[in-house]
């Protein structure tokens, strides 16, 4: 059984149909990577997935059940999502946004109990930012701001983890590290769906690749299969040679356009 | 890891009822007759009467408890607002919320003897027009997630502009200019305070506060944006919905027995949160407890400032955050350019 089943999803945003029959499976313990151009629907598959935004046609599965038979707390407690971009207007510290990831386990009233601290306290040892905790997030930069909503996510202790871009404002260190954090969290039996512009390094970390063309998944499979020049001229437009690191990592190099450069 | 725990949450609230002791206490004490501590404990809790006992009882106590209870309404509605807008700058006057419940209030001292309202009918009215321009705002702006900060100053600062001429055409229509009362409506003021008026304004706060401190947690998680607290189980449509009639019915009930206070919601929580952190299950009470002392001292002060004349306690606050909200707003662009 799949933990994440897009079944023929299709969706229209404003007129646009943007997703036209989605039909993906994300298995458990599988890392995926689902790539393809701006504006193509990757963010909008992720708010369907957490419900924040409903099919036009089509269902979502989440280990077999009906998106719609989870009540919102309780998908809370099973899928976990770092967003794109997250702005916060109140100086909460590091410590105080991650703590917010326990949310669905808590009661209404009260505060969080010692575990609740641990996992907190855990989550941000693993993402290294542990010496950020009293820390304003409206002082630590981008990055470390991200990775605390990554920690954040961690907290909330999901199953499923969505994932959207999640290494964008990091550096190269940082990047593996988070890639290979996602990596060892799936080694724990959990699933993660990473969206990523990140053909290298995060297509090598992941199990397969999934591209979203045109309103639909033009190939999911090992990135081996899935980043050669036929299929990524499909989903990208462009004209792109594969290189091979030593150890077999795919670089992707965009050919430019003819009477381009220097 | 530094966290809000029970013990921190109850040291800090102890600390600020002590606060607002000092400050009911202060308040009780000064005024134009000099009376000593021991006139005014008398009163208070003796079988005095005579003339001390008066002022105490009928002048200066209806007056103090009025404060406590409009500055702890504003300074709790300010909270709301700046949470569900998630924008720092938010305040019941800054928004024209202030602005439309007086314009709601005076439209009934103006016209309603036409239709045979009374004075009764002047809190109600003076909530709808709150809600009415909750609603506009929201009109304007498309939903509260996407208010800007430039939006949400330039909409309150046109409505503010409309609703103070049309208060002042309402008033000149209806003869209401001479008694001055329309000037007090408009920078708002305590001198004609009275015990009824308080149960109004104590019932509409002890609402908004029961509404809004179990969702106290929701509005933590609201700060890192609606939909990220909508994926951390928080039903925030309802929640928006329920915090702001509340917030509504507490500017409306402070408004109506008070006019236009501005400013305490601004600057209330924006102390508080430099303070002691921005975790609203401590914030709200805070804001409550921080917001009364506020507007009793601020009160007291206007009362006394001028030998034998009022001041409008409005001028007091306006005063103080007038400059205030100017240096958050340059922070708040500094904060938005290094970015």
């Amino acid at each position: 059984m799949s933990a994440l089943h897009f079944d023929s999803v299709a969706v229209d945003l404003a007129g646009n149909e943007v997703l036209r029959g989605v039909d993906l499976e994300l298995g458990e313990g599988e890392v995926m990577v689902l790539a393809g151009r701006n504006g193509v629907g990757k963010t909008t598959l992720l708010r369907i997935a957490t419900r924040m935004l409903t099919p036009d046609a089509g269902e979502v599965r989440v280990h077999g059940q009906s998106l719609a038979d989870h009540g919102r707390r309780e998908l809370a407690r099973i899928m976990a999502l770092v967003p794109q971009e997250t702005s916060v207007p109140f100086p909460f510290s590091v410590a105080e946004v991650v703590l917010m990831g326990r949310a669905p386990h808590l009661g209404l009233l009260g505060f969080e109990s010692k575990r609740d601290l641990d996992v907190a306290q855990r989550a941000m040892e693993r993402l290294g930012i542990e010496h950020l905790a009293n820390r304003s997030i409206l002082e630590v930069s981008g990055g470390e701001r991200q990775l605390a909503m990554v920690a954040r996510a961690l907290a909330q202790e999901a199953q499923i983890l969505l994932l959207d871009e999640p290494t964008a404002h990091l550096d190269v260190s940082r990047r593996l590290e988070v890639l290979l954090l996602v990596r060892e969290l799936a080694r724990e039996g959990r699933s993660a769906l990473v969206v990523s512009h990140d053909l290298g390094l995060a297509a090598r970390e992941c199990d397969r690749v999934a591209l979203l063309a045109e309103g639909r998944i033009l190939a999911a499979g090992p990135p081996a299969e899935t980043l050669e020049p036929d299929l990524l001229r499909r989903a990208f437009g462009v004209e792109a040679e594969i290189l091979r690191a030593s150890d077999g990592t795919a670089v992707v190099v965009p050919r430019r356009p003819p009477g381009t450069g220097p | 890891m530094r966290v809000l725990t029970r013990r921190r949450m109850t040291a800090v609230l102890l600390g600020l009822g002590a606060l607002l002791a000092l400050a009911v206490a202060l308040g009780l004490l000064v005024g134009p007759s000099a009376l000593s501590a021991g006139e005014v404990w008398s009163a208070l809790f003796g079988e005095a009467d005579g003339a001390a006992a008066d002022i105490v009882l009928r002048v200066r106590l209806p007056r103090v408890v009025l404060a406590a209870l409009v500055g702890a309404s504003l300074a709790v509605a300010g909270t709301l607002f700046q949470a569900l807008l998630r924008n720092p700058l938010a305040d019941p006057y800054i928004l024209g919320v202030s602005g439309g419940a007086a314009l709601g209030g005076i439209s009934v001292l103006a016209l309603g003897g036409a239709v045979g309202l009374g004075y009764s009918a002047v809190p109600p009215a003076a909530f709808a027009g709150a809600i009415v321009t909750i609603l506009l705002l929201f009109a304007v702006s498309g939903g509260a997630g996407r208010l800007s900060p430039t939006t949400l100053l330039l909409t309150g600062v046109v409505f503010n502009a409309f609703a103070s001429a049309s208060i002042v055409f309402l008033a000149s229509v209806a003869g209401l200019v001479e008694g001055a009362g329309i000037f007090l409506w408009l920078i708002g003021n305590l001198s004609d305070a009275r015990f009824e008026m308080a149960g109004w304004v104590a019932a509409f706060l002890a609402l908004g506060l029961v509404c809004a401190l179990p969702l106290a947690r929701g509005l933590n998680l609201l700060a890192l944006g609606e939909e990220p607290a909508a994926q951390l189980g928080i039903d925030v449509e309802w929640v928006k919905r329920i915090l702001l009639a509340a917030t509504s019915l507490m500017v409306g009930a402070a408004v109506s027995v008070s006019g236009l206070i501005g400013f305490v919601g601004l600057i209330i929580p924006h102390l508080l949160r430099l303070v002691f952190g921005p975790d609203h299950r401590l914030l709200l009470p805070a804001a409550a407890l921080g917001g009364a002392a506020f507007l009793v001292l601020c009160d007291t002060v206007a009362r006394t400032l001028l030998d034998g004349r009022e001041l409008p306690v409005g001028a007091i606050t306006a005063v103080a955050g007038g400059p205030l909200f100017l240096i958050l707003l340059r922070r708040h662009h500094a904060r938005a350019l290094a970015r």
